[in-house]
């Protein structure tokens, strides 16, 4: 396969930034589509607001860019309505989880089938690098310019106790695994949740002095561990990154068609 | 199952940022950052058609086409 078949290669090259990592998710979740031989009219990809929402531009799915936050209300309108399609929300941190935050959770507890993507790169770049609830302690942003005070999300836990079925986390670096994960992600029947950490060399990177975005990449290869490794036990302080949840729940279309069933409509 | 080989190795000047995560990730140091800031091969012959450039090029400039490769 080539890339270039999923794309609209009319918008090339893309608005992100040299380095960032949200290049590197479009990249390799062509190649997870690519690999699982789905047809481009299979596939529904809605995004909300930022940097990370213009993926949805690039590809050449049938594709929504919607509100700020609120990719997965209305993804969920679409997958209710046409549930033979195969719903991708790519989202950034601060549009899934503080803009987006209660449509996040809720999408979760219903266990409705649609994959959503988390690009993590813990900052609001497009708007000019202010911090989110994945920054973290300590950080430095143009809202926090003595160092932020906020405790950051673990997206892993949070989506495991919000009730999603499938719940992964990898990095930019990780390359071959992404693919793998949104593959596995993408096939699941339910609510898939993939953290994938992503770097913003422009403004998380250089105003935290993290270097450029090779560097960034560095970080996750030497600060994260597969589940559960010899590494993670010497070392607590390692993000671990894998499959943290697969599980079978009933699936929330499937579930509403019983109901139709039951009131005597017809689906 | 034989390691492909090389067979071309395109880089998109267009749409290359010069970011140098290619530059910087070959295994075999086959690529550099020319004066304009993009990628470029300096030893082609190092090349051992791996794709981990054309994997983590966050720009999709990277095309690998190796000589098993069904077109």
């Amino acid at each position: 396969m080539s890339v270039k078949d999923y794309i609209r290669e009319r918008f090339f090259p893309h608005i992100w930034c040299a380095g960032c990592g949200h290049g590197i998710v479009l990249n390799n979740l062509l190649r997870a589509v690519g690999g699982l031989g789905m047809s481009k009219n299979e596939i529904v990809m809605v995004s909300g607001i930022g940097c990370s929402s213009r993926i949805s531009g690039y590809v050449d799915f049938h594709t929504l860019h919607t509100l700020h936050g609120r990719a997965l209300a209305f993804a969920t309108g679409v997958k209710l309505s046409k549930p033979e399609l195969n719903v991708i929300v790519p989202m950034g941190d601060g549009d899934a989880l503080a803009i987006g935050g209660n449509h996040f959770i809720h999408a979760a507890r219903r266990n409705i089938a649609m994959t959503a993507i988390v690009m993590n790169n813990r900052i609001y770049g497009m708007t000019g690098g202010q911090y989110s609830p994945l920054s973290g302690p300590g950080k430095l942003a143009t809202t926090a310019p003595y160092r932020n005070i906020d405790q950051d999300f673990d997206i892993v836990k949070l989506a495991k106790a919000a009730g999603a079925t499938f719940v992964a986390r990898t990095t930019t670096y990780h390359i071959q695994q992404m693919a793998d994960i949104l593959r596995q992600a993408i096939l699941h029947d339910g609510f898939s949740v993939v953290e994938i950490l992503s770097q913003c060399p422009t403004y998380f990177g250089r105003r935290n002095k993290l270097g450029n975005a090779a560097d960034m990449m560095k970080f996750f290869k030497d600060n994260t561990t597969p589940i559960g490794s010899k590494a993670k036990k010497e070392n607590p302080e390692l993000t671990e990154r894998g499959i943290f949840v697969q599980n079978d729940l009933p699936e929330y279309c499937a579930e509403y068609d019983k109901i139709i069933k039951k009131a005597g409509g017809s689906c | 199952m034989a390691r492909p080989k090389l067979k071309e190795h395109h880089i998109n000047r267009e749409w290359c940022k010069g970011c140098g995560i290619c530059v910087e990730f070959c295994p075999k140091k086959v690529l550099e950052l020319d004066r304009y800031d993009k990628a470029v091969i300096a030893v082609l012959e190092k090349c051992i058609a791996c794709r981990l450039c054309e994997l983590r090029c966050p720009d999709l400039a990277i095309t690998i086409e190796t000589q098993d490769q069904i077109p």
